[in-house]
């Protein structure tokens, strides 16, 4: 009874193999054609900002092949790099980028630290809170918070609307429940033990923090920051809604706000314009891959 | 690991709290730990929770914002047919994408994942762009993509002798390009999450699956599915939040139009609260996302906690 089955077994298990590998190669053919699909409409959008940046607008509107630069030209980076308001508007992104990424590390980062390792009462619940804020998308703020700044406007005479720095008020609630979040898992995972130690030797917390948690948790702080500057460098409806003056707005806003002007489209400029409003993000990205995809994942399988 | 750090401490504190000097300390650490989380606690409660109920104050006011309405701005919403449209727009917009960004985040990641170890950066790499770039920057490329005289995919298309689609004029075609232009962008962000999950499934299952004679399709079913149900609920629940709310794209490319079909909640309260200067019925258009998002955070914060006590 078992020969047979073990004759049996034999011949089979050795036809499995080779059609196994015969398997292997034909999934592995087929996951690199679509790959290669999804590769191309991925990046066809990137692509097609690039190659139209280079064209001049007599060439747009000759409607040759929209996908070949047959006279490529760097008039429109020229143009728009010696523009005083699109320069304006890279400049005031740049600031507001990264006043936001310091207040939301010297916000989060002790927050963190607090709620991961400093059991106090109602921690568990303001942990809860912070991941529940960062559920709460801002087009549900807006209005409210427009309206807010109006009243404190008109009580108080300070004038927030229509003045860059409001993004330094607003941005933050994008940004610090998110790397608190993130944090909070990366303080998680360091060993008691480390900062036991530390307190065992006399530190303070705040030494804790600075000298051990900080250090260690480096790459964290690094995914967060990611986070902070492509968010603040990204958004756009706060923008849009809290600033209107040219002086006063960012990139994403600038870019539409200006560069179409009424129906008449210059989009060899608007692609060159969003080919340079989204390259800060891309070159960090492309030198921070790992970080940036680290604090992707953190956020949501770190609970 | 973490249980026996977590009884070396349970040990440590019970060691430490028969000296006094240290109960003194802990009073201290709560102090410390308040001062460390005041900055957020303020910061939440003043830009978070306070202007959460303050639109629903606002909810109830007249257009000048003099007069109590109680509930008349929303009985003027269900009313108008243009509220109706953009509550259909918006479940058929969020539900389509999230379901579509689920399911190709889902296959490319087992390509990805198929493919041999050294490459999978590059890919991983070039995929991800579109959630790279901001969305507004983005949207811009999509929108000349589209352009009714110079569109470069009508372009390709001539030549399969597909006639010009008009993708932002006709109100199919606009709704179906806001649905693609957040799957493009959003896509990516599943791939990343599925990819990592696919990571952490034990080989070993695949192997016994193999063994047992399963197909491949048999393994994804039992085996890929089940291990990473977690990560694939807390994902969609999430990109169902954010695809709801969702702003950039839609006010970009169609700007709500042709006739108002493409508008979502937060692009119809946008253009009453903001360009029509009526507050208070912007603000209850943008309360209407309250309920879908309740839900989703119900079930998140479920997933959430059930793990913690697994932990």
């Amino acid at each position: 009874m078992t020969t047979v089955t073990i004759d049996k077994a034999g011949p089979t298990r050795k036809a499995k193999y080779g059609s196994m590998s015969r398997d292997r190669t034909w999934a592995l053919r087929w996951s690199y054609f679509f790959l290669v699909i999804f590769a191309i409409f991925s990046l066809t959008p990137p692509i097609y900002m690039l190659i139209t940046s280079l064209k001049s607008s007599a060439e747009i509107s000759a409607a040759t092949n929209p996908w070949w630069v047959f006279h490529p030209t760097l008039e429109n980076y020229v143009g728009l790099l010696t523009s005083n308001q699109f320069l304006r508007f890279f400049w005031n992104s740049a600031i507001v980028s990264i006043f936001v990424v310091t207040i939301t590390m010297l916000i989060s980062v002790p927050a963190a630290f607090a709620l991961a390792r400093m059991r106090f009462w109602g921690s568990t619940v303001l942990a809860t809170g912070v991941f529940l804020t960062y559920l709460i998308p801002e087009t549900l703020l807006f209005i409210p918070l427009f309206k807010m700044f109006a009243v404190i406007g008109d009580w108080t005479g300070v004038q927030l609307i229509n003045r860059w720095y409001v993004l330094l008020i607003l941005y933050p609630t994008l940004t610090v429940p998110f790397c608190t979040w993130i944090m909070i898992g990366y303080f998680a995972s360091i060993p008691k033990e480390l900062d036991e130690a530390a307190i065992i030797d006399g530190a303070s917390w705040f030494q804790t923090l600075t000298r051990i948690f900080i250090p260690v948790a480096f790459p964290g702080i690094i995914a967060a920051t990611i986070f902070a500057f492509t968010v603040s460098w990204a958004q756009f409806l706060y923008p849009l809604v809290f600033t209107t003056s040219t002086d006063q707005l960012v990139m994403p806003v600038g870019i539409i706000t200006t560069l179409i002007k009424g129906d008449v489209f210059n989009w060899g400029q608007i692609m060159t314009g969003a080919l340079l409003g989204a390259a800060p993000p891309l070159i960090i990205y492309a030198f921070l891959m790992d970080y940036y995809i680290a604090g992707l994942t953190a956020g949501a399988t770190k609970g | 690991m973490a249980d026996v750090a977590l009884q070396s401490n349970r040990a440590a504190a019970q060691a430490a709290r028969k000296r006094s000097s240290l109960h003194k300390m802990l009073k201290r650490k709560s102090t410390v730990a308040f001062l460390m989380t005041l900055p957020l606690i303020l910061l939440i409660a003043t830009l978070v929770i306070y202007p959460a109920f303050y639109a629903l104050h606002l909810a109830t006011l007249n257009k000048s914002m003099q007069r109590f309405v109680g509930l008349s701005n929303f009985e003027f919403l269900f009313k108008r047919e243009t509220f109706w449209l953009v509550v259909k727009q918006s479940c058929i917009f969020a539900i389509t994408a999230v379901i579509f960004k689920a399911l190709l985040g889902f296959i490319v990641a087992h390509f990805v994942h198929n493919i041999p170890a050294k490459g999978q950066r590059k890919w991983r790499g070039m995929l991800l762009v579109p959630w790279v770039i901001p969305p507004a920057m983005s949207t811009l490329a999509w929108l000349w993509l589209f352009d009714p005289s110079y569109s470069a995919f009508n372009y390709t298309l001539s030549f399969f002798g597909i006639g010009p689609i008009a993708w932002t004029g006709d109100e199919m075609w606009a709704r179906f390009s806001v649905i693609l232009v957040n799957i493009w962008v959003g896509a990516p962000f599943f791939m990343i999450m599925y990819l990592a999950a696919l990571k952490s499934v034990p080989e070993q299952l695949y192997e016994a699956a193999a063994i047992d004679g399963a197909n491949w399709w048999q393994r994804i079913w039992y085996v890929t599915l089940p291990m990473m149900r977690n990560i694939i609920a807390i994902t969609t629940l999430f990109s169902l939040i954010v695809t709801f709310a969702n702003f950039d794209i839609v006010r970009i490319l169609t700007a709500g139009g042709p006739l108002d079909h493409t508008h979502i909640f937060a692009t119809w309260a946008f253009r009453i609260g903001i360009e029509g200067s009526d507050i208070p019925l912007g603000a209850s258009v943008s309360l209407f996302m309250v309920p879908i998002l309740a839900v989703a955070a119900i079930f998140i914060l479920r997933d959430i906690s059930k793990r913690g006590n697994e932990a």
